[in-house]
């Protein structure tokens, strides 16, 4: 059901850029861990994996024991062993910051004992007896994912329907290749479908070849998964110039094929979030020479990680702080892009224009949402753009439940994770007659 | 503070040394040409691999423990007394001494009849040798043939061996006990009464370190099958200095003693002093780190004695004798509590769960904070929390008052003397 990647990508030129570590290099770092009680990285952990158990199984070599903990929480948790933000998370809960020694690293212990399983194929779980019900989960990123699974192991039947022709969401087309490259989250994928009983069906796109209704009159509960739209345009003049292209789309086309980067010298990258700071890395490690970043807002504001920042720098990125792109231009495509400098007010300061010149412009300035998609029905109300859900993950119509980025505007791999596997609960919930959510 | 350079010379039983810092007899001086390395790295003396009839070891020897990622925490090992022939062993401490002539070497000794006592004593002196060490505790491969601990665990046997060495010896005689006894004191009194110098304590501690769990076998292993080995290493190092301190404060004994057991740095040896120690043995830390760690200790042990104010090892030896004491003097109405040091406090609360789960249910979490109280109507003063803390001086335990004059068991007992109430006890 994975359409196949072509193994010569623009993504394969990456290295990990945190390494992975060796068994006895674990066993010593998994010994450093104090045992925390009631530990503070459990609850800065979304899907609150036993950090401390999971450690000291590694601690004892029973790596067996360690992965379960770890997926038993978290059926992702070999992907957010990479992708996590484990400096703003785990890590940065871990008490020795507090004492000023290195904070134990919890992602690259996570990592090695989730490859240890994958490479020995443990299975640790096993579908639960057939229940008769039927969900649909509607994309095929990490939360549903997440959700099938968890659906799996309670006995009910999954379909999830993907409208791209490859699965795992983001975790597949929109990962930092030097956190993990497509090739690894597909692994994770096979590994999660393997508990059998999940219909993923791809180039479907609900609206156009199944509608809302289909969905509900052959289902007995719905999960959305369907994470954010397309990017976002400043609509300014010269957008649609050869060379300005939306971030997300761009970084997609090079995890999954191969772009020809050997004329462009020099790139913009525009925005201050995750994704603007993953594209100037991703072009730096990909070999563009001179690559800035152009944000609106001071630094203190940018909504993207301070550590993925000082990682930018220090690969060479270039910062314009409180600036934006007023028009773009050249011959038949992108040379210059014309600048504004702002106030703290964000508002543009009189004769502040400049020029710099780029051969590639990739928009990093957010994602459309995807209200369109349920307009009219009753029931799956958005707030800000985004499903607006209860704790539960249930939407406020009946059967339907959401989660992930179309629920948080896009947080990490992690929320979604949670998420997914949160509404399994409450769908189980309702289809097992324990409970009704309303 | 006084500033006068502290001397380390020291002497156990006639034996003088420059340091304190004596290799034990074990494969860190198995030859010559380590022990001379030894002496240029700093050591003291050495006590010669036990000389005796030459014998076959096995492969493998050793066994590591490792404890929570420390390996060699505890170690032990199936190897006999040296397999070198008597010949070269005597030619190189000969040399030895030669090339080193202020570094003491004991030799150690391990043989059955008296006539071999005599013999190999006397050649030991010829060559050199400024002190014997009759090995009386080797607890594998030698006692199954009536040596080594067989002798240490008998004290007539032992008294009567030391009678015979000490007849026929013109150096001074130390006698190496064995830990494998219930109680230590008779087998040194034995010694003396065999006119022993000094004594050496504690030879390795019957043991199996480990079990190949996949194999079935014990570790070391031979083929396919183990034995016990002699156990050693920093964590034997509570039950030595027990052994040491028996000895010391047993006041019909009154020799020197050498100290031997998991001394792996200058506090380890600074402890073996206060507890009656003139000298102190190590093999496990050299074995695992070799004879650079002597370097350490011997800058620790002197920059202890700058801040204290000790000039001579003598001032120190036996130092803390006089405070151990038996349980039924100890003060029954000395209390303490733990206090948490809010300020240095990471929030980790292994002290809730030690308190909780190990001792007295007195350390809660507290709502708004990771910082956890302690509830000190409840805390009996165990000290599980400071022990656990892994910040330094986070948590003290603090002397309180509570108004009841020192009163110990015995005092009770015999004199009706009135006690605190209790804590933590319902």
């Amino acid at each position: 059901m994975n359409a196949p990647l072509p193994t010569n990508r623009s993504e394969t030129a990456f290295e990990d850029f945190k390494l992975p570590l060796l068994r006895d290099a674990a066993i010593v770092e998994a010994n450093r861990c104090l045992f925390c009680h009631d530990a503070p990285c459990i609850k800065a952990c979304p899907t609150a994996i036993d950090i401390p158990q999971f450690i000291r199984k590694i601690a004892t070599d029973n790596i067996r024991g360690s992965a379960k903990t770890i997926f038993e929480a978290n059926i992702l948790g070999m992907s957010c062993a990479r992708v996590c933000p484990v400096e703003v998370l785990c890590v940065g809960s871990c008490v020795y910051n507090d004492l000023e020694q290195p904070p134990i690293a919890i992602g690259r212990l996570q990592r090695f004992a989730t490859d240890v399983a994958y490479e020995q194929g443990w299975k640790f779980f096993q579908a639960g007896a057939d229940t008769g019900k039927r969900v649909a989960l509607i994309g095929a990123g990490p939360a549903s994912l997440a959700a099938a699974h968890e659906l799996r192991r309670f006995g009910h039947a999954c379909t999830i329907f993907e409208k791209r022709t490859t699965v795992g969401g983001l975790n597949s087309a929109g990962v930092a290749p030097y956190k993990m490259k497509a090739d690894r989250a597909m692994n994770e994928v096979d590994w999660i479908l393997s508990i059998g009983g999940i219909d993923v069906r791809t180039g479907i796109t609900i609206g156009e070849h199944i509608s809302l209704a289909d969905l509900e009159r052959d289902f007995d509960a719905v999960f959305i998964g369907v994470g954010l739209g397309v990017d976002s345009t400043l609509g300014a003049p010269g957008e649609s110039l050869e060379g300005v292209h939306g971030a997300v789309e761009w970084i997609e086309r090079m995890k999954l094929g191969m772009l020809d980067l050997s004329k462009i010298g020099r790139a913009m990258v525009i925005g201050g979030g995750n994704t603007a700071l993953d594209a100037v890395r991703e072009l730096r490690g990909l070999g563009v020479a001179n690559v800035t970043m152009l944000y609106r807002g001071r630094r203190e504001v940018m909504s993207g990680y301070v550590h993925e920042l000082a990682a930018a720098q220090s690969e060479g990125v270039a910062v314009e702080w409180q600036s934006v792109a007023t028009a773009f231009a050249g011959e038949g495509r992108v040379q210059r892009v014309s600048c504004l400098r702002l106030d703290d007010a964000k508002r543009p300061i009189a004769g502040s224009a400049f020029t710099l010149e780029a051969d590639l412009v990739l928009m990093a300035i957010g994602q459309s949402k995807l209200n369109a998609m349920f307009a009219g029905f009753h029931g799956v109300e958005f707030d800000h753009g985004q499903i607006r859900v209860n704790h539960h993950g249930f939407t406020g119509r009946k059967g339907w439940y959401a989660g992930g980025d179309c629920t948080n505007d896009g947080k990490e791999v992690v929320n979604a994770a949670a998420e997914g596997k949160r509404a399994a609960h409450a769908i189980d919930a309702v289809l097992s007659g324990a409970h009704h959510h309303a | 503070m006084p500033n006068l350079r502290p001397s380390l010379a020291t002497n156990t039983g006639g034996i003088a040394s420059p340091n304190p810092f004596w290799l034990a007899s074990a494969p860190p001086a198995n030859s010559g040409r380590q022990i001379q390395r030894a002496f240029e790295a700093g050591w003291g003396g050495a006590v010669w691999k036990t000389l005796g009839v030459p014998i076959q070891n096995v492969s493998s020897r050793f066994g590591g423990h490792t404890i929570h990622g420390v390996r060699g925490a505890g170690f032990t090992n199936i190897e006999l007394i040296t397999d070198r022939s008597l010949e070269v062993n005597l030619r190189e401490i000969t040399e030895t001494k030669r090339l080193f002539p202020k570094n003491p070497i004991i030799v150690s000794l391990m043989v059955e009849t008296e006539s071999q006592w005599r013999e190999i004593i006397a050649q030991s002196i010829d060559a050199g040798a400024d002190g014997l060490e009759l090995n009386f505790g080797c607890p594998h491969g030698m006692c199954e043939r009536g040596m080594g601990s067989a002798v240490g665990q008998e004290p007539a046997v032992n008294e009567r061996i030391t009678g015979w060495a000490v007849k026929y010896s013109t150096v001074p005689v130390l006698v190496k006990l064995t830990p494998n006894v219930s109680n230590i004191v008779p087998h040194g009194l034995a010694a003396k009464r065999g006119g022993a110098h000094g004594v050496s304590l504690i030879n390795t501690i019957k043991s199996i370190v480990s079990v190949d769990i996949d194999r079935f076998v014990p570790e070391p292993r031979v083929a396919t099958k183990s034995t016990n080995g002699g156990y050693c290493g920093s964590a034997v190092k509570p039950i030595a200095l027990h052994m040491v301190a028996s000895l010391a404060r047993e006041k019909d004994f009154g020799l020197p003693i050498s100290g031997i057991g998991g001394v792996s740095n200058w506090r380890d040896a600074v402890e073996f002093i206060l507890l009656g120690s003139s000298t102190v043995q190590v093999c496990t830390e050299v074995m695992l780190r070799g004879y650079g760690v002597v370097e350490d200790m011997i800058d620790g042990l002197e920059e202890y004695m700058r801040t204290h104010g000790f000039t001579s090892i003598a001032q120190m030896v036996g130092k803390a004798i006089p405070n151990f004491s038996e349980w039924g003097d100890l003060d029954l109405n000395y209390e303490t509590v733990a206090k948490i040091d809010a300020d240095k406090c990471i929030g980790c609360q292994l002290c809730v769960a030690a308190c909780h789960d190990g001792a007295h249910q007195c350390i809660h979490p507290q709502e708004n904070t990771r910082v956890p109280r302690i509830d000190e109507s409840e805390c009996v003063g165990c000290n599980l929390c400071q022990i656990v803390c892994p910040v330094t001086n986070c948590i003290e335990m603090v002397q309180v008052s509570n108004g009841h004059a020192p009163a110990s068991w015995n005092d009770f007992a015999t004199q009706g003397a009135p006690l605190r109430p209790k804590k933590g006890a319902h």
